[in-house]
């Protein structure tokens, strides 16, 4: 069966009545979720990921602690319900240890963890569905869950997948896309256009290779705009609940081309 | 920078994009599956001039297309998946060019149904004369639909078809609106066409216009021509018509596939291959492996609709109801001749029989009272696995005809006659048939209904007229399957890029030509070929050795070095199998540069080689042998006769002759040894026809082959090339290496031709081996006849199995024997430029002697037995379509001289069999065969196999006695059927008795 579906038609379209470069559905939710100190939910079409971050805050096991400079440390879950076949996954599964340890070290360099020696910042990431594009939501959701907690980071990463099919390149793989062609997983920071990960398990021809990454790059900076917005709604909401500052209609949603400089007011 | 978004997706839609299903996997585990889509509105109508749509090489005129008689305003047909999966003939016709909106819900549907016919549309999508836009419904927000609760595919499908089609409508009526002051604009209309009833039922409902394609076509310009290309219909789908409303079933109906298949797992029904009496139509039989002899299927009922090569299910009957084959001449042509096409199958009136059925009846009882000895198990049919069912070759029958008038386009019913003779009338419907008859036309069969005595099909296209050159030879290359078209771009492209420059390049150590080369550039190398041989893929030489050997070697052209492993150009060789020689033209297994030049073993060239050397002493006993790839420069091409007056020249003392005298030496001892060891020496009637010129198609004369003492040198040593290069395969790769054998026949098959000599001729054929059989077939002469023996060799020659390529690693090394040759392993690997096998042994024998590593490919197994399978039956049919090929120039060659001789082409022939109503004969000046038929009754004795001729009333000739093996001289006629205007061999008996009033 799976062979039947065309991952790209002659009419451009993809199998989902996507075309080449564009990017899923993407929502993010920011509401507050339990005890934590930030959380995020993010969808990115059908793969929806929540994160949740505690911390910075003592170290529960001091062997972990570092006295210069904060330890994150990452725990992925991923639900039984979130694949297509129920399956049960331990937390000692592999595949699950090297997510959380990709989403770790890409991190790593961005929080700015020496502003906090001798703690720890956690990071739950749930898995609730998957279709697809897992290590780009995680990563694209911890990224606003560390927003939402206050920690401060250099910059925001964003993270997008893409792969190729024959020579045509593709942005934002589904599961089926990702089953079928070869694809590369790249985070990057918009503001400096520096990149945290490159992730790769298929094999890519070089040529092909160049290509997709800058790709990769452009459409990391279409996703930075979208969560760029979402920070500052929910800001603005919140400070519009606490009854001071700039009214919620005065805060200018649109594009505004130096947000961004005032993003790190917040 | 190219515009990357976000494709927002409002949640309200999320019931039309999201889909979930569940889904068992073969393991019995459920996977859950989630799918979303986008739905869009920027996907384009196709329409030129549409404002609304975005602008792409739009394809569809904004008018529509104005020439069909139902719509004047102009239209657009949306056909409907089912058009595709049966009428795809008529939609690939080059005069079926209205514009097409093709929904990808169609496209989808064909592709789930049938991967052939999906291609066939993704061709035609991309054809050049065709107007068709692919419209992705199931991404236009309008247009998308999702299943409802309730509803199967199927109608899911029809009815996201039919919005598709309201939606086009909509969309023309709302871009085009009438301006103020002005008429309002015609609009085109969108057409469904769909050959479902029901599903027109509901478009009409909904107000959207749907035609079927026989209305549709019917309106067109060229509906005459068009016409014929639709396939029979459904008997649900037509209207009900006199002819086929209460019609009795003529066949019993066949039994569920589940039931056949659990039948054949418990042994009680058997599985084969069909295959067709060539005699007899009323007769067929299935080879299953429950019993030695086929499985014999008597009458219409019991063959139940089966065509030759079908892979049927069969029910074998008690063995009280055993019965003997028929030993009787049955020709459909004549015992159906006024069988009537369109009420043919109807039963009438219930006391009026029809004629044909008890025609038939007669037959099959005048024959029971025969069938006494052989007695064969005996079946029926009750299930059809597989139809292999392919376009055949026909002509349409003259007198099937209504109005032959040829400027009638009134719709007839006509039988079309394969030239096959396995293959049952086709019955097909057409408005052209008195502009095809005298045409080779090409037919597809599309059903066989209980009801219909005969299979329905519909025309394709035609050929050509009858007996001209170019239509006889596509026919007999579609007839046996041989691919033909010409090589494509790929192909070519992987040649050298020098082409015809190409040369060895000047010796080096650097040149990759000369990497472990051997130079063998100096030896007296030549080679030996019929004349006019272009292929030359062989070359030898010989010369004493300084220790009193003599080295004698084998140039075999390197193909290998041209053709790499999985590339376009192999992968067709290897789906081509082998080169097809006509008589007229050759279709080449590789590109004509290769073949007739680059590895071609010239004269006066330096070529790449392949060399297998031998060390012999003087008595033609190996001492040694190595096999090397090499650089040649041939010396001389002789053809046989050359070579042959070159040795027996004695005043020729040059090196070439001395090393052809050499060679023959040897060859001669290593034929004794062969034949002492048992091999052989089989014959096959083998002509050469002679050509006046190659453009004119009427050959002058037909003579035997002629056989030199050269033919047998080259053969030898071709032989022994092949004999130890199996080994040296064989030993390196076990599993996989690229054999040849000939399995040694059943006993049993000689039963016959033993009875016959020993009953007519008193002679014994002793056949427990090769050897004893060549001995015996030795003894068998006539002093009185010379060609007695040959005679006896050909049908010896019938009885045996055909050689066949194996992979060494898929059967018990006891089996690997080739019969004929008396050789304990074989293969082929003196043609590679013609034959594909050869170049498997190539690249093996390389990989042997550690010149190259060999390709994965040829380490696998299943991959070697497939791709031998293939060649297998290429190789076949090639043989067969070689041999048709000098059967239809024997035949014009006759013609041409029945009309010098004015009628009176007599020659010699032997009979060789004999049938109740008439004899076999056998014409060896001409190599062909032929029945003379008695109309009058003769007395026959099978056990003798004698007929008795009595004594005609109107002469004073006596009785005459007629047996196999008798020498007798029949008059030869080409006479064209009137039927089907297919030319074919007429012979009746001049001597001992006139035949032709009987």
């Amino acid at each position: 069966m799976g062979s039947r579906v065309e991952i790209l038609n002659d009419g451009g379209f993809r199998s989902d009545g996507r075309r080449q470069f564009e990017l899923r559905d993407m929502t993010i939710d920011l509401s507050q979720q339990g005890q934590a100190d930030g959380c995020a939910v993010v969808t990115h079409g059908l793969t929806q990921v929540l994160v949740s971050v505690f911390g910075p805050r003592e170290a529960k096991m001091r062997s972990q602690t570092m006295h210069d400079r904060a330890n994150i440390s990452v725990e992925v879950n991923v639900a039984a319900f979130s694949t297509g076949e129920r399956r049960k996954r331990t937390r000692g599964d592999k595949r699950i240890l090297e997510l959380a340890a990709t989403i770790k070290s890409t991190f790593e360099p961005v929080v700015q963890t020496n502003l906090y020696p001798r703690s720890q910042i956690d990071v739950y990431v749930q898995v609730l569905q998957q279709d697809g594009g897992l290590l780009q939501a995680c990563i694209n959701a911890t990224t606003l869950a560390l927003v939402n907690a206050g920690i401060p980071l250099l910059d925001f990463v964003c993270a997008v997948s893409g792969g190729v099919h024959s020579t045509s390149p593709l942005l934002d793989l589904t599961l089926l896309e990702e089953n079928d062609i070869p694809n590369v997983t790249v985070a990057m920071m918009p503001k400096t256009g520096k990149v945290t990960l490159v992730t790769m398990e298929t094999r890519l021809h070089v040529d092909r290779f160049e290509e997709i990454f800058r790709l990769a790059g452009d459409a990391g900076k279409v996703i930075h705009g979208e969560m760029k917005n979402a920070v500052r709604s929910r800001t603005s909401a919140l400070v519009a609940a606490m009854g001071s500052g700039p009214r919620v209609g005065g805060v200018d949603v649109a594009a505004d081309k130096d947000g961004d400089d005032r993003m790190n007011e917040y | 920078m190219v515009e990357i978004t976000i494709r927002k997706r409002p949640r309200t839609e999320a019931v039309v994009t999201q889909r979930k299903f569940f889904k068992k996997t073969a393991r019995g585990k459920v996977i859950k599956v989630l799918r979303e889509r986008y739905l869009r509105d920027d996907v384009g109508c196709g329409i030129s001039g549409c404002n609304a749509c975005p602008v792409t090489d739009v394809v569809l005129p904004a008018a529509g297309d104005q020439t069909h008689r139902l719509f004047p305003n102009g239209h657009f047909i949306l056909p409907d998946t089912n058009v595709f999966l049966s009428q795809m003939d008529l939609v690939e016709s080059n005069l079926f060019l209205p514009p097409i909106i093709l929904l990808q819900t169609v496209i989808e549907e064909v592709r789930h149904r049938s991967l052939p016919l999906y291609n066939r549309l993704n061709a035609l999508i991309k054809a050049e004369d065709k107007r068709i836009w692919v419209f992705y419904n199931e991404y236009r927000s309008e247009t998308a639909i999702v299943r409802e609760e309730g509803e199967t595919p199927n109608d899911r499908n029809d009815r996201g078809i039919r919005k598709a089609t309201a939606w086009y409508n909509d969309h023309i009526r709302v871009t085009r609106p009438p301006i103020r002051g002005q008429a309002p604009p015609k609009l085109p209309t969108v057409v469904l066409v769909t050959e479902d009833a029901d599903n027109r039922q509901k478009a009409e409902k909904a107000g959207i216009s749907s035609i079927s394609v026989r209305k549709y076509v019917e309106g067109m310009k060229e509906s005459a021509q068009l016409l014929d290309l639709l396939a029979a219909e459904g008997p649900n789908q037509i209207e009900p018509t006199p002819v086929t409303s209460g019609r009795q079933a003529l066949y019993p109906d066949y039994l569920s596939t589940s039931t056949c298949l659990a039948g054949v797992k418990a042994g009680e029904l058997h599985q084969g291959h069909f295959s067709a009496n060539v005699y007899n139509y009323l007769e067929g039989s299935v080879s299953v492996p429950a019993f030695t002899a086929p499985v014999l299927l008597i009458g219409r009922d019991n063959m139940n609709r089966a065509v030759h090569g079908d892979v049927v299910v069969v029910e074998v009957f008690d063995e009280k109801e055993w019965r003997a084959p028929a030993d009787e001449v049955v020709d459909a042509e004549s015992a159906l001749k006024n069988d009537d096409v369109e009420y043919s199958g109807d039963e009438g009136d219930e006391e009026e029989e029809d004629p044909v059925l008890r025609r038939e009846k007669q037959v099959l009882i005048s024959e029971d009272v025969k069938r006494t000895a052989g007695k064969q198990p005996t079946g029926r049919i009750v299930g059809i696995i597989k139809r292999n069912w392919r376009a055949y070759v026909c002509h349409i029958d003259s007198t099937s005809l209504t109005s032959s008038n040829p400027t009638s386009l009134s719709q007839q019913t006509v039988f079309a006659t394969p030239v096959s003779r396995l293959l049952p009338r086709i019955r097909l419907r057409t408005r052209q048939a008195p502009a095809l008859i005298g045409q080779k036309i090409l037919v597809t069969i599309d059903r066989w209904d209980v009801t219909s005595r005969y299979p329905e099909g519909h025309f394709v296209r035609s050929l050509g007229k009858v007996e001209s050159k170019e239509a006889e030879q596509e026919s007999l290359l579609l007839e046996f399957d041989v691919p033909y078209r010409p090589f494509g771009k790929a192909i070519l492209d992987c040649l050298p890029p020098e082409g015809e420059q190409w040369v060895v390049p000047p010796k080096s150590d650097t040149s990759l030509e000369w990497r472990d080369r051997e130079d063998l550039r100096d030896l007296i190398v030549c080679s030996i070929d019929p004349p006019n041989c272009q292929d030359i893929d062989d070359a030898l030489h010989a010369r004493y050795l300084p220790n009193g050997n003599i080295e004698a070697g084998v140039h075999i052209a390197d193909v290998s070095h041209f053709v790499h492993p999985d590339n376009p150009m192999d992968s067709e060789a290897a789906s081509r199998g082998t080169t097809v020689y006509l008589v007229d033209k050759r279709i080449d297994m590789l590109p004509s540069l290769l073949g007739t030049n680059l590895c071609s073993l010239r004269p006066y060239v330096e070529r790449l080689a392949f060399s297998t050397i031998w060390e012999m002493t003087a008595d033609a006993e190996i001492v040694n042998v190595r096999f090397t790839k090499s650089v040649i420069a041939s010396k001389a091409a002789f053809t046989y006769e050359e070579a042959q007056l070159r040795k027996d020249d004695q005043n020729m003392q040059d090196e070439l002759t001395l090393g052809i005298r050499l060679l023959n030496t040897l060859a001669q001892k290593l034929r004794a040894g062969r034949m002492a060891a048992g091999a052989l020496n089989l014959a096959s009637p083998e002509v050469k026809i002679h050509m006046d010129s190659s453009e004119s198609a009427e050959p002058l004369d037909v003579e035997q082959k002629q056989l030199r003492e050269t033919n047998s040198l080259v053969e030898e040593f071709m032989l022994l090339a092949n004999i130890s290069v199996a080994k040296k395969i064989q030993e390196t790769f076990p599993q996989t290496s690229v054999l040849r054998r000939h399995l040694p026949p059943p006993r049993t098959n000689f039963e016959k031709l033993q009875d016959i000599l020993m009953k007519r001729k008193g002679m014994a054929l002793d056949v427990s081996s090769s050897g004893a059989l060549a001995a015996s077939l030795d003894r068998c002469t006539d002093p009185n006849e010379p060609a007695f023996n040959t005679l006896v060799r050909i049908m010896a020659t019938r009885c045996m199995l055909s050689a066949e390529y194996f992979c060494s690693g898929s059967v018990s090394r006891d089996t690997f024997g080739h019969y004929g040759l008396a050789s304990p392993i074989y293969t082929h690997f003196t043609s590679p430029i013609r034959r594909y096998a050869d170049v498997l042994a190539h690249r093996q024998l390389a990989a042997a002697i550690g010149y190259s590593p060999l390709h994965a490919s040829l380490h696998s197994k299943s991959h070697v037995e497939r791709i031998l399978d293939i060649v297998n039956r290429r190789h076949r049919m090639a043989q067969m379509a070689g041999r048709a090929s000098v059967e239809f120039y024997v035949g014009l060659a006759l013609k041409s001289r029945n009309e010098r001789e004015k009628g009176r082409v007599q020659e010699e022939a032997f009979v060789i069999r004999t049938f109740r109503n008439g004899l076999g004969v056998f014409v060896s000046k001409l190599g062909i065969e032929g029945i003379v038929m008695f109309k009058r009754e003769i007395q026959f004795d099978a056990d003798n196999y004698v007929i008795t001729v009595p004594a005609s009333p109107t002469s004073d000739a006596g009785e005459v006695k007629i047996g196999v093996f008798d020498k007798v001289t029949v008059n030869i006629e080409v006479e064209k059927d009137k039927n089907t205007q297919r030319g074919r061999v007429k012979m009746t008996l001049v001597h001992p008795v006139d035949s032709t009033s009987m």
